[in-house]
């Protein structure tokens, strides 16, 4: 059985049906791993012994009729931001290539809980921070539609391993777009929910006010199923949000009559590359055919997202990265001469060339005398971006464009100047600033290379999200694209 | 806004990041051309605005003050650099 190029529901009913195991299911995605990820180098660990003792207790439960649900037995990976006790955790850095974590981050504990078999650690820009998966420690990841194309960034190997079908489902996290440009980017449907609904507890920090979780899927009702098992107060988590967790599955089928879709004009204007503009404006036609009304929306201060994301997130990065001190565990220099120079040499080894950048940034923006002219200034931007998305969504649903400026592009293309990169995630950095939950699918090919149309919802709207984007898969068939070479 | 040699040495100093002579040019262009990027913001007057720090206007929780953690320092050290007796090691503070 051809079991990538089903979906996970698919996978978990034929094992609720005994017409599968788990064993069979986990050996035969190891077996694409061992095929094809030399070359795509999408997973920094493997756990692939685990991930066997796992589907063969996840057969057991199922043998004596005590299965855990949907997703219990069903293989994925994640990314490897998130601690997972007794495996290396090394969020693609030197500084981590050590440190094998005490303890499970939440979002481990839950699809644990769940039942999910882990085959291992995703590949990733080092600290998350990157949009091409070329500044991680561990090589850079390619893109299964053209191995000469970065896969996006940071979740690279989360995105780049769903895309190929080395896997159906993986974890990712969303500082600035690091879900949903790679998703463009690999064919795929990445959701990071609400700021707060999925708990940081256990996630490395980048950015705190900005950081989120999500997944990575092949369809939107996979990642329905996986975020619903995510989801959830965290009392270990400070700004984990305490409300009940939406039914984001029942809700799958609704029909977008009525519903009306904001196109921001900020999103359509020059720069957008024509192929891509082509493609998403037949998204919103395809929208349109299933009931939706369409019309254009003003987010007036959402040309500063960059500007204002280049300082908040920076800043935080400066103060969660200062853990880092060669002490308490991670990396550390030799024979330092006093404790300055311990810090200093360690920090200098430990880092890579990206994350010392954004550090010494967030460290001056936060420096005595610039604080006001920053800080300040970029986080009353940020709650003019904020409330220009309030004020749209008074008068639609749901928001869409682009998920990116353009395809794919080469390694090593983009790598010479950091202000080039940073514009790559133009249209989904406000959302982080925002807090509010988005979308990337599958909407079209340009030169063989995928085009994502992003979705932004209401705080909290994950279901209505994720339901929309479901509507168009039901419609369309551009998420059942394969990357030729690993059909 | 441009960042001179002397000001990266002072940044790298502040971060506790060792930088060699010969990287402080590259990280002075690389910083004063984010900055640069950054300074668009001057062109907004953010007169009456309220500063933003979380996106759904949360403010901090706070928990009841009972312990909740129990003691792993064992399990905590075994992935520290260097530790003796149960305490984290580093170079001579005090003479």
């Amino acid at each position: 059985m051809e079991f990538h190029t089903k979906t996970l529901i698919e996978l978990s009913a034929a094992l609720a049906a005994g017409e599968t195991t788990s064993r069979a299911l986990t050996e035969h995605f190891i077996a694409r791993f061992d095929a094809f990820d030399g070359a795509l180098n999408t997973l920094v660990t493997k756990t692939f012994e685990q991930a066997l003792a796992d589907a063969d207790a996840a057969d057991e439960r199922r043998a004596s009729g005590q299965s855990l649900g949907s997703l219990d037995g069903l293989p994925f990976a994640h990314k490897d931001i998130f601690c997972t006790k007794g495996v290396k955790t090394t969020c693609g850095s030197k500084m981590l290539d050590n440190f094998i974590s005490p303890y499970d981050a939440t979002v481990v504990e839950k699809l644990k809980a769940a039942g999910m078999v882990c085959l291992g650690k995703t590949n990733m820009d080092e600290f998350a921070m990157g949009s091409s998966n070329e500044t991680s420690y561990f090589g850079p990841v390619k893109n299964p539609w053209g191995d000469d194309k970065v896969p996006g960034g940071s979740s690279g190997g989360s995105a780049s391993a769903v895309g190929a079908r080395l896997v159906l489902a993986t974890t990712g996290t969303d500082t600035g777009g690091s879900i949903r440009q790679p998703a463009a980017f690999c064919g795929i449907t990445g959701i990071k929910p609400t700021y707060g609904r999925v708990s940081r507890y256990g996630m490395i920090a980048f950015a705190s006010s900005l950081d989120q979780a999500g997944v990575f899927a092949t369809t939107a009702e996979d990642a329905a199923h996986m975020l619903q098992a995510m989801s959830g107060f965290d009392e270990r988590d400070s700004t984990s949000i305490e409300r009940p967790i939406d039914d984001l599955v029942t809700g799958l089928g609704e029909s977008l009559k009525g519903k009306t879709i904001g196109l921001p004009k900020q999103f359509f204007a020059e720069g957008l590359v024509p192929e891509v503009k082509a493609a998403v404006d037949e998204a919103i036609n395809q929208y349109k055919e299933l009931g939706a009304e369409v019309k254009e929306i003003d987010l007036p201060n959402i040309g500063l997202s960059v500007p204002v994301y280049y300082v908040v997130a920076p800043a935080e990065a400066s103060a969660n990265l200062s853990r880092f001190d060669g002490v308490r565990y991670g990396h550390r220099c030799d024979n330092p001469a006093d404790l300055t120079d311990l810090y200093k040499r360690t920090r200098a080894e430990g880092f890579g060339d990206e994350v010392k950048r954004r550090i010494m940034m967030g460290t001056y923006a936060l420096s005595s005398g610039y604080y006001d002219a920053y800080y300040l200034k970029a986080q009353k931007i940020r709650r003019l971006i904020r409330d220009d998305f309030l004020k749209a969504f008074e008068e639609v649903d749901i928001i869409a464009g682009p998920t990116t400026p353009g395809l794919p592009f080469g390694l090593g293309e983009q790598t010479d100047d950091p202000v080039t990169m940073y514009l790559n995630d133009i249209f989904t950095i406000g959302v982080n600033l925002a807090g509010l939950p988005g979308m990337s699918i599958p909407v079209g090919l340009a030169d063989g290379l995928p085009i994502g149309l992003q979705l932004i919802g209401k705080h909290f709207g994950e279901a209505e999200l994720l339901n929309a984007a479901h509507q168009y898969q039901q419609a369309t068939d551009w998420h059942k694209q394969m990357p030729a070479a690993y059909q | 806004m441009s960042l001179d040699s002397d000001a990266i040495k002072n940044i790298a100093h502040l971060a506790r990041i060792a930088v060699s002579e010969e990287d402080l040019q590259a990280y002075a262009k690389d910083l004063s051309n984010i900055l640069d990027m950054v300074d668009q913001m001057n062109a907004v007057d953010v007169s009456g605005v309220e500063p933003l720090s979380n996106a759904l206007d949360q403010t901090q929780r706070l928990r009841a003050d009972v312990v909740t953690e129990a003691n792993k320092r064992e399990q905590l050290q075994a992935c520290a650099p260097q530790t003796e007796n149960g305490l984290f090691l580093v170079p001579r503070v005090i003479e």
